[in-house]
């Protein structure tokens, strides 16, 4: 049914993906560079390799990132989901504007995010202060009378502009399921759970991967939301790489872009080819049938 | 039982009450403040002596909008009519060039371009610099391309071409394809089933995509400090110095983030009354 | 039973919120010190040596330029214990009563740091800082782009070198640039005066004198020859000579800035005594000849300059180049003709402020 795309039509998209690629595989390939320039080529070393495991700063930012994504990940795929399952269970009166407040953290630009973000929780830290002096001097029990930024505020940041994207990719998911299957299954004597756990869930998988996904993606991409959320004691890789950026970018964080890189490539090629093979048996089976 | 669902989003509806509405009030209230804490309209009567500024970053924002439309489309299109595998594979390499940070991968930019970069430096190796000396008259020992208005657009282009493909595709890969059956069997030609049935279904894709390009190409400042050189602001280096930069004030740089704010929402809104009806498309 | 479930959900989102501001405030039991400082500004290894000897952990920052490190600390986004502004920088946060006095019982090392360092105008009676760096800001220029000997200022604003000219991306010294050339004080705080070197920086850049505005992008720049002429500190320039050899350094006729960066403690700083002993082992010999190896800056402590040729000479097996030296520290005659920069007040900053983001449109 479909026509194929003529020799023109591949080569054009060849084309933008050597594009994409260009840069990166440049990245690349500096990683093996002896000198410590990212334009001249001087042979071939794995030193920097060497040195980057050595480099605490880099390996510390390096756990941060990971360590913050996968966390900002985790909870905003699970609060994403059951928010993106309460909004289409609302009415669109009440559902239109809150998915217009759900889609600011997209819309607003990332410094607007990290700049208003950054003025609340000072704004709120101060505020604190004199709460927590107050408190403690009733003698119940003491609170931390200085509160600061750092992984803490860094991760509520990650999670609040995490969670849209969930929504968006759960949303479309739950308006295509056919609106009666829940109500039927309760019908037929499920719990509420379980009409959660064997009718909704399943139908949403795939948005709930992707949004997981993208979520993730988005966490490790960030800076600047990063830079004015995460205060002193917490930096993230793309922050190490921005103090870098402007004096000269050593190849050591070519070499950690590139093992991260890699690594992804790697992941992400085992899961394709398992689908790609399920998927195949599948349709061996049918076939069989 | 459904009216009981909307419950379950109450945490969400909380915690974007505290942590994306109170900013945005935060904002408005440093906009309309002083330094010294006093209700004030002065920033905002400064706002004037940036509209070259305004002026330019929406210009360049369009500018790369427009390039990623031209290009992602197509994209998006021939993807969706390749085999399931390559589509796989495809969507992959589109998503994977964000594992390396942007950062990064601007500086290489800035290596490939400067004016004695590796670009450069091809063009001087196959004579391409002196064959266009030969042909102009000029003398020139390479091709400025770092520090313009054009790298700033190719950075931008470059950095967020994915926004608009993701978006595109996963609309484009869903459509019905009865629906162009349908169309081819009334006699609709290609072109006409493109421009009737597939462009119109995919618009949400389309509007989605060209948000997610537009908003952070107006306020990048990452990528015009580096391949820009700085000596042409934007918006987002307006605003930066104002917070981290040379040029501590906080209140102007809210007023600024506002005002921008109220031009991007009311744009997106435009365009999306265009769309009539359609909720946001998802990225993938 | 839906509605706990939401109600459940809703405490969960509360205990995690409380407990990460808790996490982030709690005073652990771990000894850190948070320190904010430049780009490429120190020997790394300097920071494992004393994690490992003090078993006190360093999260180390940097920031762009002092404006930029200003800008952080007003916002409340950067909660550091150390920080290294320059001697006006650090003038300003005294007068706004954001520094804390140092105990210099805990700062040994303190002794080893040469009179002439102390006692400056940013901190005339010695009690907010430990020097750590000193050197000149001039003009560096690739002597294969550039025909003549450049000695003077007017070749950052010639139309000449159109194109080819890198302008500092700080207010301070880019507008001092243009006081000097104009024969002014770096200090005045006459507004006629500071707004004519505004003219000529902006006019110098509408006519296109200006290839870009750079900070530390500067090293990439100069060394891969994209760029002819800039103004930078010496200590940098001498990093940036070991990757190209065509580069000269001068400290025009007109005079220049000299400046001290120093190391100070935040009042509201949470690890005061961690900071102490960073500094004072930061303020050692041994940690400033390994300082000036690796970041080509002047280092304050006098044991440690005098012994730098030396060291070099032991570390590498060749002689230093004198003239590389005196670059690096520069001598008497040289320092006659630079000015410290000073504090300027509340008015000027605001008219510096304005001016500089007027520049950038």
């Amino acid at each position: 049914m479909k026509k194929n795309n003529s020799f023109l039509n591949r080569l054009f998209m060849v084309l933008v993906f050597v594009f994409l690629y260009a840069p990166i595989f440049l990245l690349i390939i500096f990683s093996f560079n002896a000198g410590n320039s990212n334009m001249v080529w001087k042979g071939f070393s794995l030193a920097w390799y060497a040195k980057l495991f050595r480099n605490r700063l880099i390996m510390q930012s390096v756990y941060t990132t990971l360590l913050v994504s996968l966390l900002a990940t985790v909870i905003a795929t699970f609060a994403g989901t059951f928010a993106a399952i309460g909004f289409y269970a609302m009415r669109r009166k009440v559902r239109e504007p809150l998915m217009t407040v759900n889609n600011i953290p997209m819309m607003n630009a990332d410094i607007v995010t990290g700049v208003s973000m950054c003025l609340l929780f000072v704004a709120f830290f101060n505020g604190w202060g004199s709460f927590a002096a107050w408190f403690n001097s009733l003698g119940l029990f003491r609170l931390p009378t200085r509160l600061t930024m750092g992984f803490g505020t860094l991760l509520i940041a990650h999670i609040t502009f995490n969670i849209p994207y969930v929504i968006l990719s759960v949303g479309p998911k739950l308006r295509q399921m056919d609106k009666n299957l829940v109500d039927a299954a309760m019908d037929l004597g499920c719990t509420w759970m379980q009409a959660f756990w064997k009718v909704i869930l399943p139908e949403i998988k795939p948005g709930i991967v992707s949004g997981a996904l993208t979520a993730f993606t988005m966490s490790i991409d960030d800076f600047v939301i990063s830079y004015f959320t995460a205060g002193s004691s917490a930096s993230t890789l793309a922050m190490t790489i921005y103090g870098m950026t402007k004096k000269k970018v050593t190849p050591e964080i070519n070499a950690i872009s590139t093992l991260l890189f890699v690594t992804v490539l790697i992941l992400l090629a085992i899961v394709n080819i398992r689908e790609a093979r399920q998927e195949r048996k599948r349709a061996a089976e049918l076939r069989r049938s | 039982m459904r009216n009981k669902l909307p419950l379950l989003s109450i945490p969400y509806v909380v915690w974007m009450a505290l942590f994306v509405v109170a900013p945005i009030i935060m904002v408005v209230i440093y906009a309309f403040s002083s330094a010294a804490g006093g209700f004030t309209l002065a920033n905002f009567a400064r706002m004037g002596t940036y509209t070259v500024v305004f002026t330019r970053s929406f210009k360049l924002a369009l500018i790369a909008t427009a390039i990623c439309l031209l290009v992602g489309y197509p994209v998006s299109y021939m993807m969706s009519k390749e085999g399931p595998r390559f589509q796989r594979i495809a969507m992959v390499l589109i998503m994977l060039p964000m594992w390396m940070n942007f950062l990064l991968r601007t500086y290489s930019w800035m290596a490939i371009l400067e004016n004695n970069g590796l670009l450069n430096q091809l063009f001087q190796k196959i004579g391409l610099i002196s064959l266009y000396n030969n042909i102009f008259g000029t003398d020139l020992t390479f091709f400025r391309m770092i520090n313009t208005q054009g790298a700033v657009v190719l950075g931008m282009v470059y950095n967020y071409l994915p926004f608009m493909i993701l978006p595109i595709y996963s609309v484009i890969v869903k459509l019905d394809h009865s629906l162009i059956e349908a169309a081819r069997d009334l006699g609709a030609n290609s072109f006409n089933v493109f421009r009737r049935v597939i462009l119109p279904l995919s618009l949400p894709g389309v509007l989605s995509g060209i948000t997610m390009v537009f908003v952070p190409s107006v306020s990048t400042f990452a990528i015009s400090k580096m391949l820009g050189g700085g000596t042409e602001m934007l918006l987002g280096d307006l605003i930066e110095q104002q917070y981290m930069g040379g040029a501590y004030n906080p209140q102007l740089g809210a007023a600024i983030s506002l005002v921008m704010m109220v031009i991007v929402v009311v744009c997106m809104w435009v365009m999306n009354r265009f769309g009539e009806g359609e909720e946001q498309a998802v990225m993938m | 039973m839906k509605k706990t479930l939401a109600l459940a959900m809703m405490m969960v989102t509360i205990l995690t919120l409380t407990a990460c501001g808790g996490s982030s405030g709690s005073e652990s039991k771990d000894r850190v010190v948070n320190v904010c400082s430049w780009g490429e500004y120190i020997d790394e290894d300097l920071i494992y040596q004393f994690e490992d000897e003090t078993g006190i952990k360093v999260n180390y920052q940097t920031a762009e330029s002092n404006e930029a490190l200003y800008s952080l600390l007003k916002t409340g986004a950067g909660d550091y214990d150390v920080i290294v502004p320059s001697d006006y920088m650090i003038g300003r946060l005294i007068a706004e009563d954001m520094l804390a006095e140092l105990n210099y019982d805990n700062i040994p090392n303190y002794a080893k740091i040469d009179d002439r360092y102390k006692g400056l105008s940013y901190d005339p009676d010695n009690k907010y800082t430990v020097p750590y760096t000193w050197g000149t800001l001039g003009i560096i220029y690739n002597t294969t782009m550039v025909d003549e000997e450049i000695t003077s200022w007017d070749a950052m604003f010639d139309e000449k070198y159109a194109g080819q000219v890198l302008m500092i991306r700080n207010s301070r010294d880019a507008l001092a640039a243009g006081l000097l050339d104009l024969g002014y004080d770096i200090n005045t705080t006459d507004e006629a005066q500071i707004r004519e070197a505004y003219e000529l920086l902006a006019e110098a850049k509408s006519k296109g004198v200006y290839q870009s505005f750079v900070m530390d992008e500067i090293f990439g720049k100069m060394e891969g020859g994209n760029a002819a002429i800039a103004m930078y500190y010496a200590g940098d320039y001498l990093t940036m000579l070991e990757n190209n050899e065509d580069l000269a350094y001068v400290v025009p006729e007109e005079g220049s800035n000299w400046f001290v960066d120093a190391m100070c403690v935040l009042k509201n700083a949470q690890h005061k005594d961690e900071a102490e002993a960073w500094i004072n082992f930061i303020a050692g010999t041994d940690a400033n000849l390994a300082n000036m190896d690796y970041i080509w800056y002047a280092s304050p402590n006098t044991e440690a300059l005098e012994q730098y040729p030396a060291y070099y000479e032991e570390t590498y097996g060749e002689e230093l180049d004198p003239e590389l030296y005196e670059i690096m520290a520069a001598p008497g005659d040289v320092l006659d003709r630079c000015t410290l920069y000073e504090n300027l007040p509340a008015e000027t900053l605001t008219l510096y402020n304005d001016l500089w983001t007027e520049l950038g449109i």
